[in-house]
């Protein structure tokens, strides 16, 4: 393996743009002539607009034009709209809700959009911001997701009787029920999956720009996906057509799915600035980043486990009621049904499975993809109900996994994925070893003699990244298919610029596909560049999210990396005098077979592009596109180690290990993927012992609204990481690679909570487990022993 | 953030004459609590006078009965005073656990005090020292201070300009901090000096500050752990949100006092 060969761990080459300040944000850019829009945001949880007087902020210094819902009405501009249907057990489709874009007669949760001012400087576009007066009729709220359908509840879309978004199921529940009579024992939880708030270090930000000279529209946006941000601004909200929107993406500062959505205020942002003819900018606060960016979770759930006397697992049954929120973000209603359910069998044998999900509308932010998106819920489930279950029948926690682990690919599970490889056995192994599992007692019994408790927690793992055939998800009730495309620009002098239709807002592809491609060629990789985020530069692609990047993306670049190595072979065998048969390419070299003659790559393109020579029939030029539509997802899974030190006195707990096994297939960059790991288990950490987003149960307001009271997971709330790899290659896709952007976000709120109903001896915890949540179990349980 | 007038006092009476003229002015320090204050529109005073780099307030001095510090010292350079860790290490120790380096960098002890947010941590230390506070026109001992909710005896435009603190045998701070914000969650103070033992409580009381006088007659007599480990505080009078129960906050009171009790034994 050279340096900067696959599998080499080659450092981040963004990073010097990053570290010293450099990069360019949407929040950086500033474009002639440009104004600033504030946006008046509702302080209600639900009530009626009785009125919206706009005229003193109109007439306040510096504005240029107040907008409300009816202007964007009346210019024929449509809804936000939700890109997956999905259908009731009846097989009618789901009850949406609209979603203007500014409300027109009604607000649905705090934070909703109800006017947009702008003017020539931000402080005179939030002055008269506070001048628009709005007179509302305040409606009775519901913010708790199990509330949602209660028949007091308020009815927040008429479209949607009883705030139902739609009642799903998947799976045989004839089998789940009689097996369940069989079983010989039966484990059950009640759990919540916490609600999130994303917190991208970079809050969201816009820049819609008008060129009435051409007629077309340019957004600079923080998008993970600008293509279908376009498609979706262009095709349904019909603000210009394609090819007259311009959308990039610059450098992004985070998104964890938060900006993989079309929200209000882009799209305003693009709509306005053809009406005023000037550019528009608008940036998030961090405090509305708290109330309107898209969160995450927010699941109740009644899960049952059947197993048999040996522990072999039986079937299992889940009741979900997941909040969408006041309404239907971009892709909300695929994460609790597609992206949650399928998952939940686990790296187990299992030969049935019922789950039924409940979608409900509430009066909160919009719910949507948050890294894991479903999956983390998924595991939750799973490995939650296998700990308990050992627990209950007094086995070792890794063997009941053991004796249920798939062992056999492909495997179908019965919720319609099927596993192509994986060896769950062997992380479990390597896990085991590395975090010492055989001298847990030990550190245990130090622990206690140190007056603290001591937990374990496993969360034996596994995902479907690589999203994804499209076919697959067509027939499920996608809107969109979900391949990616690549071009492979070579230019005459020999290096390279890969265009991909994955977006990079953290994930290191500037490294990663450029080092991939160079491995390729045989050049260089300082000769490659990867250009990303630009609808006028790459011409399609469908965005960065749940893992796909590397599976979906770059087998994209390598499909058209294949085919530049064609073309050019055919050109050296031309030049070389050798039929193409004869041609090797090695080491960026391109030789005839048992011959000393060769030619470099780059003295191959340069005469491509020259083409005084060239075959018969081949075009001048070197540069080549692909798409590639994946054939199956992918499944990343292994096993995640966690133990945790309490302090019974205080209930503060300190995560004394962490070991992590992950088989991600082929890996190109050994350093990315543990970064990867590192931030998706501060992530799942944090879910389970810091981050909540609470809302008040009585006015609907949101009272985590800034990191004063949302507790983000710090640097000093986690161990070192343990990490280790093991590998089964993917079979699906050219690279054999998998996917590793949420595994540990997935794996980890399992891990901890298991470690920490462990180290209490109690059945199950709420998310976060903070000291407050924990010291309260410890005096319930006390109380409850000495009853 | 609405729009001010910005005016850098050269001195105490400079200061004192800007605030008399401006229609809604304020004093600004470190900022620390002033800027997001003003940046989440919650303040708007039409003048800021800018107290912090004020020769006359900043610096730390120390005599045998105690030290001194000026209302416009940074927490950090009170963390970093060989002065305070001297005669007072747990006061060093608290300054150097208030906020991040930014914030130690920027707030100073005046701001804090003046302010007297009750999760805030200096507070505890000036009661259960028993500090005295010096104004512009008067002392006023942390026993009269403290009134209660960010409430202070001092008058409109007065301004703190130093806090004495008398010399501790002994001294310990024990801070639970709040997971998020990392203010003090339960804060005790626990002070052995010439005058008694204090025990004062921060981050607990929904009227700020407050003393525990069962523990401090408790370790007067027997200045351990052991003392006052049978000793429950009541919950009444203590917040509830949704970082913690007035249960929570009470027990941890117990907990933080033992262990600065403790901690100030060596
Ligand atoms: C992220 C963060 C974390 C923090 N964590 C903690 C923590 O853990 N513990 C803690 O105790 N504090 C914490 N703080 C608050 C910090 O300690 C502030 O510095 C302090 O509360 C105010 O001091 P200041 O000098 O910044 O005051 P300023 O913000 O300048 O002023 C605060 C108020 O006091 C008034 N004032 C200032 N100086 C005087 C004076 N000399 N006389 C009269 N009035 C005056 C001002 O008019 C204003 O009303 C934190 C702050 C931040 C931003």
């Amino acid at each position: 393996m050279s340096e900067s060969g696959i599998g080499a761990p080659v450092r981040r080459t963004e990073d010097q743009r990053f570290v010293t300040g450099n990069g360019r944000y949407t929040d950086d850019i500033n474009v002639a002539h440009q104004t600033y829009a504030s946006f008046v945001l509702s302080p209600h949880a639900h009530a009626k607009i009785k009125s919206i007087d706009t005229k003193a902020a109109a007439a306040a210094p510096g504005v240029v034009a107040v907008f409300t819902g009816q202007d964007v009405a009346d210019a024929g501009i449509g809804g936000l709209i939700c890109g997956w249907t999905i259908h009731n057990k009846d097989g009618s489709p789901m009850q949406a809700g609209g979603h203007p874009a500014l409300a027109l007669d009604r607000v649905r949760y705090v934070g909703d959009h109800v006017a947009m001012v702008i003017a020539e400087t931000l402080a005179q576009a939030r002055a008269a911001a506070e001048l628009v007066a709005v007179d509302y009729d305040i409606l009775d709220s519901v913010v708790v997701t199990g509330k949602a359908k209660d028949k007091d509840a308020p009815q927040i879309h008429d479209e949607a009787p009883g705030n139902s978004v739609y009642d799903w199921a998947i799976g045989d529940k004839d089998a789940v029920d009689a097996a369940f009579k069989a079983a010989d024992h039966v484990t059950s939880l009640d759990l919540v999956n916490n609600r999130l708030v994303p917190n991208p270090m970079e809050p969201r930000a816009a820049i819609g720009d008008f060129d009435p000279g051409t007629g077309g529209y340019t957004l600079h946006t923080t998008s993970q996906n600008p293509h279908v941000a376009r498609l979706i601004m262009s095709a349904f909200l019909g603000l210009a057509p394609e090819h007259k929107l311009r959308v990039i993406a610059p450098d992004v500062g985070g998104g964890f799915g938060s900006k993989i959505f079309v929200y209000a205020e882009e799209t305003l942002c693009v709509w306005a600035a053809g009406k005023i003819a000037r550019p528009i900018k608008w940036t998030s606060s961090r405090a509305d980043a708290f109330l309107n960016d898209a969160h995450g979770r927010d699941h109740e759930t009644m899960a049952e486990l059947a197993l048999d006397k040996d522990g072999k697992m039986l079937a299992m049954r889940v009741k979900t009621v997941a909040n969408l929120g006041a309404y239907l973000s971009t892709f909300s209603s695929a994460v609790p049904t597609y992206l949650y359910a399928t998952l939940l069998s686990g790296q187990y044998n299992l030969p049935s499975i019922y789950c039924e999900v409940d979608a409900v509308y509430t009066n909160t932010a919009p719910v949507d993809a948050y890294r894991g998106a479903g999956r983390p819920e998924a595991c939750y489930v799973v490995e939650r109900l296998v700990e308990t279950a050992a627990r209950e029948l007094n086995l070792d926690p890794i063997e009941l996994r053991r004796r249920n682990f798939i062992a056999e690919f492909p495997h179908e599970t019965p919720v319609i994925m099927t596993y192509d490889t994986g060896d769950f056995g062997a992380s479990l192994d390597k896990a085991l070893e590395l975090g010492d599992y055989a001298d847990f007692g030990k550190r245990k019994a130090a622990s206690e003699s140190g007056g603290k408790l001591r937990g374990i927690g496993f969360s034996t793992y596994i995902e479907a990244c690589g999203i994804a055939p499209s076919a697959a998800v067509g027939s499920l009730g996608a809107g969109v298919g979900l391949w990616e495309s690549a071009e492979v620009r070579v230019n005459p002098t020999g290096n390279v610029e890969v265009l991909t239709g994955s977006h990079s807002h953290g994930q290191g592809h500037e490294t990663t596909f450029a080092q991939f491609t160079a491995a390729r060629l045989g050049i260089p990789m300082d000769q490659v560049s990867v250009v990303h985020g630009d609808t006028d530069k790459v011409q399609f692609g469908m965005g960065t999210y749940g893992s796909r990047s590397g599976a979906v993306g770059m087998s994209a670049i390598s499909k058209a990396v294949d085919k530049v190595i064609a073309k050019a072979t055919k050109v050296a065998a031309h030049l070389l005098e050798a039929s193409e048969g004869d041609i090797e390419f090695e080491n960026g070299s391109f030789s005839v077979k048992g011959t000393d003659k060769s030619l470099a790559f780059g003295e191959v393109s340069l005469a491509a592009y020259v083409a005084h020579n060239m075959p018969e029939g081949v075009e001048p030029g070197l540069k080549e596109g692909a798409f590639y539509d994946p054939a199956n997802f992918t499944f990343p899974a292994g096993c995640h180690i966690c133990e945790v030190e309490i302090d019974p006195e205080t209930g503060t707990t300190e995560i004394a290990s962490w070991v992590a096994v992950d088989d991600f297939g082929t890996i190109i960059n050994p350093m990315i993927v543990e970064g990867q790991v590192h931030g998706g288990i501060a992530q799942g950490v944090g879910q389970a012992l810091t981050e909540g987003a609470v809302y008040d149960a009585d006015t609907g307001q949101l009272l985590t609204g800034s990191f004063m009271d949302y507790c983000m997971p710090r640097a000093d709330d986690l161990p070192s990481f343990t990490l280790g790899f093991t590998e089964t290659v993917c079979p699906s896709n050219p690279i054999g690679v998998k996917g590793c952007g949420e595994a540990g976000a997935i794996a980890a709120p399992a891990a901890v909570i298991n470690a920490v109903t462990d180290a209490l001896n109690i059945k199950d915890i709420a998310m976060p487990a903070s000291p407050a949540t924990v010291w309260q179990a410890i005096q319930s349980s006390t109380k409850q022993a000495a009853e | 953030m609405y729009e001010f007038d910005y005016h850098r006092a050269s001195s105490v009476a400079d200061a004192l004459s800007a605030l008399g003229k401006a229609e809604d002015g304020t004093v600004i320090s470190g900022g620390q609590t002033l800027l997001p204050t003003m940046k989440q529109r919650l303040a708007s005073p039409s003048d800021l006078i800018d107290i912090g780099s004020l020769d006359e307030l900043s610096g730390i001095s120390a005599d045998g009965n105690g030290v001194t510090i000026g209302a416009a010292t940074t927490h950090a350079t009170v963390a970093g005073s060989g002065d305070v860790n001297k005669a007072i290490p747990a006061l060093a120790a608290l300054a150097g656990g208030i906020g991040d380096p930014h914030v130690r960098n920027l707030g100073t002890i005046g701001g804090s005090i003046a302010n007297n947010d009750p999760a805030a941590d200096y507070p505890a230390a000036c009661l259960a020292l028993g500090a005295t506070i010096t104004t512009n026109n008067r002392s006023i001992s942390a026993d009269d201070f403290f009134t209660g909710l960010f409430d202070t005896a001092l008058e409109n435009d007065e301004i703190v300009t130093g806090v004495t603190f008398p010399r501790a045998d002994k001294a310990a701070y024990m801070k639970f901090a709040n997971p998020a914000s990392r203010y003090a969650l339960v804060g005790v103070f626990v002070a052995k000096t010439g005058e008694g033992v204090r025990v004062a409580v921060t981050g607990a009381g929904e009227d700020g500050v407050f003393r525990v006088e069962e523990m401090e007659s408790a370790l007067a007599g027997d200045f351990s752990s052991a003392a006052i480990a049978g000793i429950s505080v009541s919950s009444d009078g203590l917040n509830n949100d949704i970082h913690a129960s007035p249960d929570y906050r009470a027990h941890l009171i117990g907990v933080m006092a033992r262990r600065a009790v403790d901690a100030a034994n060596g």
